[in-house]
């Protein structure tokens, strides 16, 4: 920059190539930072609300709605909630082999997409992986044939890919036929072997050299990396159970986004997600993920939020494996689902969304009808943790020119994945600073 | 082919989950030979450059829910030679036009602690309510196939072969034994809109209605053999496609009786 800086304002509308509608807004004055905003104005649509007067039965097809991108994650959260609330637990056995392996389908696809479609074009500086194909087709079409992998395992078990009909509270409504699977194997290996090959590119992309200290939250699942179920852990000692959320998280309502904002009660804003999973969970990683994160310089916790992308790499390393390894044992079981019977309760479930932790909880009668309802999605959960994100970035980049910094911001936010249509009951990005007065005025 | 001369296509979002303009990535096999074909001008979601209008082709997600995406739909409209909505939100409403049931302020006090913050229309609508749509492709959500078939149809200038006939022929052709004559599963597969390929029964479960009412529906007729209570039949037509017509009929009917 010329001259004496005063206001700066660094700002984006209409993010791109994120899930759903979000704005960003920076504003620097002499000071340094003083406002950092990451706006997400995706209009409501009343999930919570109209789930009311519902039937308990109804909520894995109707909460798979709130996001095309990760429907699974939805129909999991909320049967585990269901499920709970009518005292029945499935934390072993097929049918939970079955939500694993199906589970492990959409990190896949999800993941896939955002390592390759959203986020990699960043860092070779395309503005989309399809102008990024004219010039590396074959680093694509890969990324394309790994997410096709994983649709094709959430369409096997759910039906389809996107709003999958097969899950129900109590399991499934089909079990599938052990050769329907077994037909998976091959692009899945493919897959595995494309997720390494991910791992090792990814490794070697420019990153900025940024280590952040967020508090993070994820499930804890003994011995198996956290995907379905779990206790809610942090790096600070958090370990509850998920029926405890309410004694430590809040959501709060803040004017310009029309996501909650959630926080921990005792120490604020939290990150959940890859990096969260990752750093509280390598260790239970399947040893091939393990080695592959060895192999590309990760550490047992990674707090760059750039690296996030080998992260989500070598997550997808161990999906690949994981769902190979559940084909391979997988016996077709005698009923696909168990028998659950509503009652008056209060229940709860969280599992782990590709973006990260997703809570729900259900108050329901005794006639299955649903009395209350709460979700909590990642994105909503990781809102401040992004704007501190975003403010540490810009404090490290204030020798950037504004469209370099308006980039570099929006990275920022790529770098977790937010899901604005997930979070909304939530994004809009904008970078104010008080600039020299003699610049160009983008407002 | 050169540039100057590609059609050009554009892909907005509304009121939604995402899941239809996802399909357009999730053609794995097919996205990098389609944007050879055309031009993909406008696709926020998987591209940071947005060339201006006018656009040959828009796709259109989501339902009308603010004062401002009825201002920005007429825009859309204005610069797009070809509109065609994508999904059950962009076509009937969507899940979010359950509110148009309900009061929408106390919709809004069950969800967030401050509801002065949150400006919404009382109705989630159509696109077709407040523009000109040139086609319609049902579904929640849309089948990429379809899509695929009805962006090729509108390049080559002929009429997209979309059958309108009901998910029952689509069992039929599937040779799905049908839920209801032989398990007595309830299953608005004889009202439902063709196009998913007749999944839910080929899982062992009823059809319910994803994509919305098939052409001359008989609701009524299907109510008396479902066997199912009024309220639930009240909660069966009020999903996905609640503002269609013909289920937005039904499930009125039931709620009066």
């Amino acid at each position: 920059m010329s001259g004496p800086s005063r206001t700066r304002i660094i700002r984006t509308d209409y993010l791109a190539r994120v899930e759903g509608e979000g704005a960003m807004y920076v504003k620097l004055d002499a000071g340094g930072v003083s406002e950092v905003k990451l706006r997400l104005y995706e209009p409501p649509r009343f999930f919570e609300a109209f789930l009311r007067g519902r039937s308990f039965t109804e909520v894995p097809d109707i909460t798979a709605r709130i996001c095309g991108i990760c429907p699974i994650a939805y129909q999991m959260s909320s049967a585990r909630a269901v499920e709970n609330a009518c005292g029945v637990r499935i934390d072993d056995g097929p049918i939970r082999d079955l939500r694993r392996l199906v589970y492990c389908g959409e990190w896949i696809e999800s993941h896939s997409l955002h390592v390759y479609m959203l986020h990699a074009p960043d860092f070779l500086g395309y503005s989309s992986a399809i102008e990024m194909a004219r010039d590396h087709r074959e680093i694509v079409e890969q990324g394309l044939e790994m997410k096709k992998a994983g649709n094709a395992l959430v369409a096997q078990i759910g039906g389809r890919e996107v709003h999958p009909i097969n899950v129900r509270v109590g399991g499934f409504y089909r079990a599938p036929t052990r050769a329907e699977l077994r037909a998976l194997i091959d692009p899945l290996e493919r897959a595995r072997e494309i997720a390494l090959a991910t791992v090792r590119w990814t490794s070697t992309l420019p990153f900025p050299d940024v280590e952040l200290e967020p508090e993070h939250v994820a499930l804890a699942d003994p011995d198996r990396y956290p995907i379905d179920r779990g206790r809610i852990v942090s790096d600070r000692g958090l370990d509850i159970e998920p029926g405890e959320f309410d004694e430590h998280f809040v959501e709060e309502h803040v004017e310009h986004s029309t996501a909650l904002h959630a926080r921990l009660r005792e120490r604020g804003s939290y990150l959940t997600g890859p990096l969260a999973r990752y750093s509280l969970g390598s260790g239970v990683l399947c040893p091939l993920a393990r080695e592959a994160a060895a192999a590309a310089g990760l550490g047992a916790t990674c707090r760059n939020p750039f690296q996030s992308i080998v992260v989500r790499a070598v997550e997808l390393v161990h999906a690949a494996d994981e769902a190979l390894a559940l084909i391979d044992a997988y016996e077709q079981p005698d009923a696909s689902a168990v028998e659950v019977q509503p009652r008056r309760a209060v229940g709860h479930g969280a599992t782990e969304a590709p973006r990260g932790m997703l809570y729900h909880r259900y108050e329901i009668d005794d006639d299955g009808t649903i009395l209350d309802a709460r979700i909590v999605p990642p994105t909503s959960q990781n809102q401040r943790a992004i704007e501190e994100d975003l403010r540490a970035v810009v404090e490290r980049s204030l020798e950037l020119s504004d469209e370099e910094l308006t980039l570099r911001c929006e990275q920022a936010i790529r770098n977790h994945d937010p899901c604005i249509s997930c979070s909304t009951h939530f994004l809009d990005l904008t970078v104010d600073r008080d600039r020299a007065r003699t610049g160009p005025n983008p407002q | 082919m050169d540039d100057r001369i590609k059609k050009t296509l554009a892909v907005w979002k509304f009121a939604s989950c995402d899941g239809c303009q996802l399909s357009v990535l999730d053609l794995e096999d097919e996205l990098l030979a389609l944007a050879e074909q055309l031009e993909i001008a406008y696709f926020i979601e998987a591209s940071s450059t947005a060339v201006a209008g006018p656009y040959d082709v828009s796709l259109v997600e989501g339902s009308i829910t603010t004062l401002h995406d009825v201002e920005r739909i007429r825009a859309i409209r204005a610069s797009s030679r070809t509109l065609i909505t994508i999904g059950a939100c962009a076509t009937a409403g969507g899940i979010q036009a359950l509110r148009n049931f309900a009061d929408v302020e106390e919709f809004t006090r069950v969800v967030y602690a401050s509801p002065d913050y949150i400006s919404t229309l009382a109705t989630s609508t159509p696109i077709s309510t407040h523009v000109m749509v040139d086609f319609e492709l049902n579904g929640c959500p849309i089948n990429k196939h379809q899509l695929l078939e009805v962006i090729s149809a509108h390049l080559n200038r002929r009429r997209p072969r979309v059958r309108a006939h009901s998910v029952c022929v689509e069992c039929k052709r599937r040779g799905t034994v049908c839920v209801m004559v032989a398990r007595g599963t309830a299953c608005l597969g004889p009202v439902t809109h063709a196009g998913c390929g007749a999944i839910c029964p080929a899982y062992n479960r009823g059809c319910y209605g994803c994509y919305g009412p098939k052409e001359t529906p008989n609701t009524a007729s299907l109510d008396a053999w479902s066997g199912l209570e009024q309220r639930d039949l009240v909660r069966v037509y009020r999903t996905f496609n609640a503002g269609a017509d013909a289920f937005k009929q039904a499930s009125e009917g039931h709620e009066r009786t």
